[in-house]
């Protein structure tokens, strides 16, 4: 008879974990694959404005970025006016020039006519600044242009 | 000689290891958000302006307290909610006011002799301060490219039922990389039309300075 009866209170048995490594790769590897690197640390606040008749950005080794808001909390010190960043340093909008022509010599002579500007400009800038860095792209020919954007409707807020 | 048996590896550090790159990697990622609204800016040349009809101009003013003024279809200008804005462009794009070699035979507006007279004629200009915010010029911006899609995927669907998709829609499956080299050839030709048909006439003036 002791052959139906049932175990009672044996120890549970544990959880193999030997299948946890294959799991977490995995997940490491998707991660490795979506991971696009910044470029750039940024230096100032970045809260990009809504819109929703978006397009798509070119490939990525086609845009130059500029960048535009308050200095961030880490750079109280350069005060509380809107600033410009190109790369990793505070710039003037005088500097955009010389920016957008080393842009232009690291790039392919086939790429060139499709370099797009990216302005990435806090929401709270004035228009001010943002018409300063575009009539210095007029002035270097950078006509393509493209104002970066968060998803969503702009009205309803 | 007897053959020894080689020792097992020990995997169990292996999870984590990985935990470890996977942490790494979760902190740093970030999914970045591409998109934006493209535009392209006037060439510096020094060219005479056009003369253009006042009645074919939509003129948009944004103050520095981004209040928006709309100076159209022979008023004196009114000041207007942002939210209208898309309605009214619409509404002066479609106008169609034309007559003879300047009539217009696809708008489907009301035909105000006081307004635009065609698609090709109708020029939205934009004009704001200095100190206005410039989350108020994107919202703008976007409610006028809003304004001209929306014509065109009229347009588009008129043009070409059998694709049963608008304009927006065929501008992003041509964009797409997925899209096969022949799809792609005949859609840019149906996309150009309509781009000749409704051409985007946007122009900003240069912002006026505030006291």
């Amino acid at each position: 008879m002791s052959k139906f009866k049932k175990k009672k209170g044996g120890d549970l048995p544990a959880i193999s974990t030997a299948s946890l490594p294959d799991i977490v790769f995995m997940l490491l590897f998707f991660f490795m694959v979506a991971t696009v690197m910044r470029q750039n640390t940024l230096k100032i606040e970045n809260r990009l404005p809504k819109a929703d008749q978006v397009e798509k950005l070119a490939k990525r080794n086609l845009l130059m970025y500029i960048y535009a808001g308050k200095p961030s909390s880490a750079y109280k010190d350069m005060g509380t006016v809107a600033r410009l960043q190109l790369n990793d340093k505070f710039a003037s909008v005088s500097e955009i020039a010389a920016f957008i022509a080393a842009e232009r010599d690291s790039k392919r002579e086939e790429e060139k006519p499709f370099l797009t500007t990216v302005l990435s400009v806090d929401k709270e800038t004035n228009m001010g600044l943002v018409s300063d860095i575009k009539q210095e792209l007029r002035k270097v020919n950078a006509l393509k242009i493209n104002y970066k954007t968060a998803p969503g409707n702009p009205i309803d807020k | 000689m007897a053959k020894r048996a080689a020792p097992e590896v020990n995997a169990g550090s292996m999870a984590d290891i990985a935990f470890l790159l996977l942490i790494f990697f979760l902190v740093t990622t970030t999914i970045e958000i591409d998109s934006g609204l493209n535009r392209k800016l006037p060439p510096i040349e020094e060219t005479d302006p056009p003369i253009i009809k006042e009645k074919n101009i939509f003129q948009v003013t944004v103050n520095r307290n981004n209040d928006l003024l709309l100076k159209a279809n022979g008023n004196d200008g009114e000041i207007i909610k942002i939210k209208d804005l898309r309605k009214k462009a619409v509404a002066f794009l479609d106008n169609g006011g034309g007559k003879g070699e300047d009539a217009c035979p696809k708008c489907k507006g009301k035909k105000n002799p006081q307004s635009s007279d065609n698609f090709e004629k109708a020029i939205i200009s934009l004009q704001n301060d200095r100190a206005t915010s410039y989350e108020t010029y994107i919202t703008v911006q976007n409610e006028i490219i809003a304004a001209y899609n929306e014509l065109r995927d009229r347009e588009f669907k008129l043009a070409y039922p059998s694709l049963n998709m608008g304009y927006v829609e065929a501008d992003k499956m041509y964009s797409d990389p997925k899209t096969s080299a022949s799809d792609k050839a005949s859609l840019k030709d149906k996309i150009e039309a309509i781009k000749l048909l409704i051409p985007q006439k946007f122009s900003e003036a240069e912002p006026k300075k505030s006291n």
